[in-house]
This record gives structure tokens, sequence and C-alpha cells, in this order.
């Protein structure tokens, strides 16, 4: 089904065209773009497919940025994804250097380097002559990230002309990454905050960061099953302004993760108790809030685009690490989409303000995207109508 | 004044110029040829992204440079190394012209570029641009692919200076608004248009480039604008906003050396111009101030505004340029 050799040498040639995906790196990932403030990435975007001459080149309202490269039978679409919003706000300094074989800066591994390969594709198909039956729907899609629950490309899929058959979702990092599963998923927060009249002295001397190390300490009690694989992971604490006040308000992020829907939602449904529990027992304000949900489900490891994907990085000697993921995989899954998600490159540091991805594995990267975008269109044609 | 009429036809700004397809045409038309020069003395840090920029949106994707040049005065670090990764072709000063000799600064990259590049025209841009953008080369190159008359092309911007704990806007152009303005409108009122004379960005014709002296220090912007304007008076120039430019910021004390060697090549100019006459002959040694566990001590530098004369008088350039 597929030619070793023109895989192996796919990586050499998309190196011949380094500058362009570098130069889209640098304007990609200099343009801050906070979740719900994607716009500017969004614009850089278009031009680009624009430029590329892509059709039915649009934003919609929710700050998704599209363009379709029509196939020459296009009875299939395969939809590109990369989600283009970071975690780092506009205050965040966003230069970018680069070294050799190396960038630095900040938000490259997720999704910087995704956006720019995003927006480098179809220039660099046009330039390996690579050509396809199916449609290439191209998507820079918003609100991925925290609060925004996938917005971005769930709005895309419910709402988007054309239907989406397959699918690739593209992160900055690692190379290797291979996700075609996602947890159930519950991300939330607790924040415990006691009101200006509360009376400390009839509670002994507590503050809010007391009543939420209570709260944690009755969530590390909760009983977590071995099967189905659970966890509950404390992402961020805050809370409290000074070494000798009292605390105010404290405020815990977390995520509950399982294989198995039902497991999630009896962890949560233990929280919400919490909750109670700690409202009477200490008088304080405890809210807890659904901040992001997701789906178990995905593919078998035996599924023909899985298949294709591993083929793909054995010939390219990459090795696969393979896990669920939580990102726009999980948008594709819920809407019964068969998909991938690959790594592109390896990054260190990643999402701190020291970040470094490299540029030599990126081309690797590029080429297990494209050889395994060869094979959907194959599979997709494979299945038409 | 001929200012007024000057900044209405000869002031740019760079969004003018964004149909690049249609400036390539242009350039191709006239079968013009352009290279840009980056001078360099240790700027790993930021020589990457100004290639990797300049040669994806100005080479790759439109055809409108057609060479890059890298012109170190001999960096102890890996400048070279990162340029040469990312595609630059890259050059020590020392071994252009060989014949001529050496001298370090930035001017003597600047005038044995024209020797090393084959353009007709040559764009400067120096390297500790940390937000680079093809407009920086687009911006300057355009005025001389649309106006046949004009000869030297000036970039401006606002300069927001970079601090480590961020940036704060304006400031910028300390030793422009001090020094250089002032001595402009005592002695060449009609160089005050241009809004940005020491930036270390323009594009020139090379039948100027050829005919003018080079300062190898820190004169060379001001000296060439003075020479031109001698030479061809203020329509042969035109200038270009090019929004900001964010770049590491000097010390006060590194702009005292900059204005130092700027008012010693102003001033030989004015001299030769018989706009001044100098009584005695002017010290070479600017005296600084440090502080030293409580005592004032100074400081002593030397600094020497040696000169390149014009290329054109250069037997190895006349030969391969076939002058």
């Amino acid at each position: 089904m597929h030619d070793e050799v023109i895989v192996k040498e796919l990586a050499g040639k998309i190196r011949g065209h380094q500058e362009i995906l570098l130069a889209n790196l640098v304007m990609m990932g200099e343009t801050p773009a906070p979740t719900f403030q994607e716009q500017g990435r969004v614009r850089f975007l278009l031009d680009r497919f624009r430029e590329s001459e892509l059709h039915e080149i649009s934003s919609d309202e929710v700050d998704n940025g599209v363009g379709l490269l029509r196939g020459s039978e296009g009875n299939k679409t395969i939809g590109v994804f990369a989600h283009l919003d970071t975690l780092f706000g506009e205050k965040d300094s966003h230069t970018l250097s680069m070294h050799t074989n190396r960038v630095r800066g900040v938000g490259l591994g997720d999704n910087s380097v995704g956006a720019a390969v995003l927006v480098s594709l179809p220039t660099l198909l046009e330039r390996l002559g690579i050509e396809f039956k199916c449609n290439i729907l191209f998507a820079g899609v918003s609100r991925s990230i925290g609060r925004g629950n996938l917005g971005g490309i769930r709005f895309l899929l419910e709402n988007g002309v054309y239907p989406v058959d397959l699918a690739m979702c593209l992160e900055g990092v690692p190379l290797g990454r291979l996700n075609y599963s996602s947890l159930a998923m519950i991300r939330g927060e607790i924040r415990c905050s006691v009101p200006d009249e509360y009376d400390f002295s009839r509670f002994g001397v507590n503050g809010a960061i007391v009543h939420l190390n209570w709260v944690i300490n009755q969530v590390l009690k909760i009983p977590r099953p071995t099967r189905p694989r659970t966890s509950v992971i404390f992402g961020s604490i805050e809370g409290g302004n000074s070494f000798g006040t009292l605390a105010n308000e404290a405020i815990l992020r977390f995520e509950i993760r399982s294989e198995s829907d039902e497991v999630a939602e009896e962890i949560w449904r233990k929280f919400e108790n919490i909750q109670l529990e700690g409202h009477a027992r200490f008088g304080a304000e405890i809210d807890l809030d659904v901040v992001a949900r997701r789906n178990s489900g995905g593919l078998p490891f035996d599924h023909p685009l899985v298949e294709a994907a591993r083929e793909v990085m054995a010939e390219l000697d990459i090795e696969p690490q393979i896990g669920p993921s939580m990102s726009e995989l999980a948008a594709c899954i819920d809407h019964g989409i068969p998909a991938v998600t690959m790594g592109l490159t390896k990054g260190y540091s990643v999402n701190t303000r020291q970040e470094e991805v490299t540029i030599d594995d990126l081309f690797e990267g590029i080429a297990q995207v494209v050889a395994t975008l060869v094979q959907m269109d194959a599979l997709g044609e494979e299945n038409a109508d | 004044m001929q200012i007024e009429s000057w900044l209405k036809t000869n002031t740019f700004h760079h969004s003018a110029f964004w149909d690049l397809k249609q400036l390539v045409e242009e350039k191709e038309k006239q079968n013009l040829k352009i290279s840009v020069c980056i001078p360099t003395l240790n700027e790993e840090k930021t020589i990457g992204k100004e290639i990797v920029i300049f040669r994806s949106e100005l080479m790759s994707r439109y055809p409108l440079i057609d060479e890059i040049a890298v012109i170190d005065s001999g960096s102890k670090d890996k400048t070279l190394e990162v340029a040469a990764s990312f595609g630059a072709d890259t050059y020590l000063s020392k071994d252009i012209l060989p014949e001529e000799g050496f001298k370090r600064g930035k001017g003597e990259n600047l005038w044995k570029a024209i020797h090393q590049l084959d353009g007709d025209i040559i764009c400067y841009v120096d390297a500790d641009i940390t937000n680079i953008h093809p407009r920086f080369v687009y911006g300057l190159v355009a005025p001389l692919i649309y106006q046949s008359e004009t000869k030297y092309v000036k970039a401006f911007y606002d300069r927001p200076l970079a601090f480590s704990q961020g940036i704060r806007p304006s400031g910028g152009g300390r030793v422009t608004e001090i020094l250089t303005r002032p001595l402009f409108s005592l002695f060449f009122p009609e160089l005050t248009a241009l809004v940005q004379p020491l930036s270390g960005e323009y594009a020139v014709r090379r039948e100027v480039l050829e005919e003018i002296a080079f300062p190898v220090g820190y004169g060379v912007e001001i000296s060439h604008l003075i020479d031109v304007y001698t030479l061809w008076g203020l329509h042969a120039f035109a200038q270009t906003d090019l929004d900001k430019r964010v770049h590491r910021n000097q010390a006060t004390t590194d702009l005292g050396k900059m204005a130092f060697g700027i008012l010693q090549s102003f001033l030989n100019r004015a001299r030769n111009l018989d706009m001044v006459e100098l009584k005695t002959e002017l010290t070479t040694v600017l005296r600084q101030f440090q502080v030293q566990e409580g005592d004032f001590k100074q400081k002593l530098h030397t600094i020497v505004e040696e000169e390149r004369p014009p290329i054109i008088t250069v037997p190895g350039y006349r030969e391969k340029f076939g002058r």
C-alpha cells in the first residue's frame, strides 16, 4: 500500500522548505493568543490560506479559521485541526529566538508549532507535488484550553458546511505522540471563601486556605479504582495575599480522569458531597464549578487509521507514545469521527517561559503527518459511498 | 521651503507597498538585482530569525531579494554558525578585499559589502532587531523600485526601549534628538526632514554607494546623509515608516561614545565644506566618569573615526565590476 522509500525521503524534502515553516512559526508564535482572544492568529492564518489559494476560506463566530483544499474526487473530507490558543497572555513576551536546531519562546509546544505546521501544510503539499482525492479541511480552532472547553472545534463540527469523515489533530509536542482515544474528564474549580463577617474567634484561627486543605484531604480519601483507570489531578492552588493575613479566598483547580464516564461522574458526586459537608462544617462558602468535560471513547488499536499512523511512524523510526488525549481529538470522538492526534517535534520545559523545541525533529514530525494524510486519503476513498 | 514638499512626496508608510507581487513584477521589469546586507558582531540571539523571515517571505514566497549576506566583524559567539544554518551567505569582513586591510567597525562591514554583493540595490538591516518583519526590507527598496529619481531610502519608526522587565512605549532615538537634529538644524536644515537620520536600516543604489566615503565607526550614517545631500540634494532621499523597532537598548555611556564618533565625522565634513573653521586639532579621547569605592575616576576612550574612501577608487572593486 505504501512506498517506504518515499516516506523516508519526505523529511529531507520538507527540510528544503524550512524557511517557510520557520517563518510561519515566528509570525504565528509571536502573536499572542490567550483563550478567547485568538483573532490575531486567525487573521494571519486566513492570509496564508489565501496565498495558498485554498477554497471556502472563512472565519466563524467563535473565531475558528478554515480553508478547504478540494480533492480530485471530493467524496469525503479529512479534517486537519490545530488549536490556536496558548496558555500565555498578552502581557507575556512572545518574542521567539532561533538558534542552531532550536527555537526558544513561550507557547511553542502547546500549540504554536501545531498552528504553524497547519498554515504551512498547503504550501508544503503543493511543493511536494502531493494531491488528494478527498477534500482536506484545514482548521485553526479556537477556545481549546481551560474554560474554552474545546468550544472552537465543537462549534466547527456541529455547524461546519463540510462533514468531516476522518481527522488529524496536530500538537506541537512530543514527537511520537499518537492519540486515538479519550478519557472521560471533568475539569473543575473549588473556591473556598470566607465572608467579611466571618467569626474567626468561634472556629479557631483558620482562613480559606485551611478550609481548602480540609477539602483536599477529603478528596484524597475518595477511593479510586484501578480498573477502569481513574485519577484526580490537582493542577493549581492559589490563595491569600501575604504572610500574616488570613486568606479570604483559596482556589483549587483539578481534573477527574477516568476510562469510564460513569466512574468520573460518581467521583464528581463525591466532590459535591464534600462541598456540602465543608459548608456545614465551617460556615464558609465552598463553590464547586465545572469548567470542562470530555467523554471517553476512541478507536481500537487495530482500526485502519491507527494502523496506518503506526506504520508511517515505524517507517520513520519514530517510537509511538500512545495514550489518551483530552484535546481536539475528544471532540472528534464525541462526533463519531475516526481521528488521531500526532505530536510534531521534541520540546523542553514545555509551557514555561524557558520552552524550547528542536527544528530537525520537526521535519520528521511533518513527514509523518504528510504520509499519514496520504494513507487517510486512501482510506477515505475506499470507504466512499 | 523644500522640506514640506519633500515630506509629502518622499515619506511613505510601509503599508503602501503591501502588494509584494506587484513590487516583484516591477523589479523584474527593470531587471534589478537586490541584495540584503546584515552587519554582525555577536548577534547569535537574533540573527537566525532575521534570516528565516527574509528568506521565507522575500525569497521563497516573493523573489524580491536575490541574496542575503551576513558580513561579520569577528564574532566570538555562534552568529555565523546560526546564520549559515538558516541559509545565509556568511563572510568575515577581514576576508573581503584583504589587500585593503581590515578595520574593526560596522562601517567597515557596510563598505566591504558593496564589493562582496552583486545587487543594483543594497539594503542594510541591523542584526539586533527582535521584532523583525519583511517590511524592514520591502518598505525600503520599494521607493527605489517605484521612483527612479530616489537614491537613498531611510527607515524611521517608533522605537520602544526594551527593558528586561518588559517593553514601554517611546523614548527611542536619544542621540538623534539630543545631538544630530540640533546639528542639522544649525548646518543642514533640510536634513531635519529625516525623522530618524541614524537608523541602521536603509536601501541605496549601488551607483551612490560607490561614490561616498564610509567612516568605519559611529559616524557612517550621518556622513552618508551629508555626502548624499551635498552631491545630489534632498530629493535623492526618501524615508519609510516601518512602525515599531524593538532592539537591545544601549546604556547612556555607550551612547556617549556614539555621540563622540558622530560629532567627529560631522565636524570633519563641516570643515571640508568650509562651513566651520577649527582653530585647534580635535582630540580623539572621550572622557567619562565612573565611581569606584566612593571615588570619581575618569575613564578615557580613544575613538578615532577612520574612513574608507569611496569604493570606486579601489582597484579591486573596479576590476570586479568593470568600472
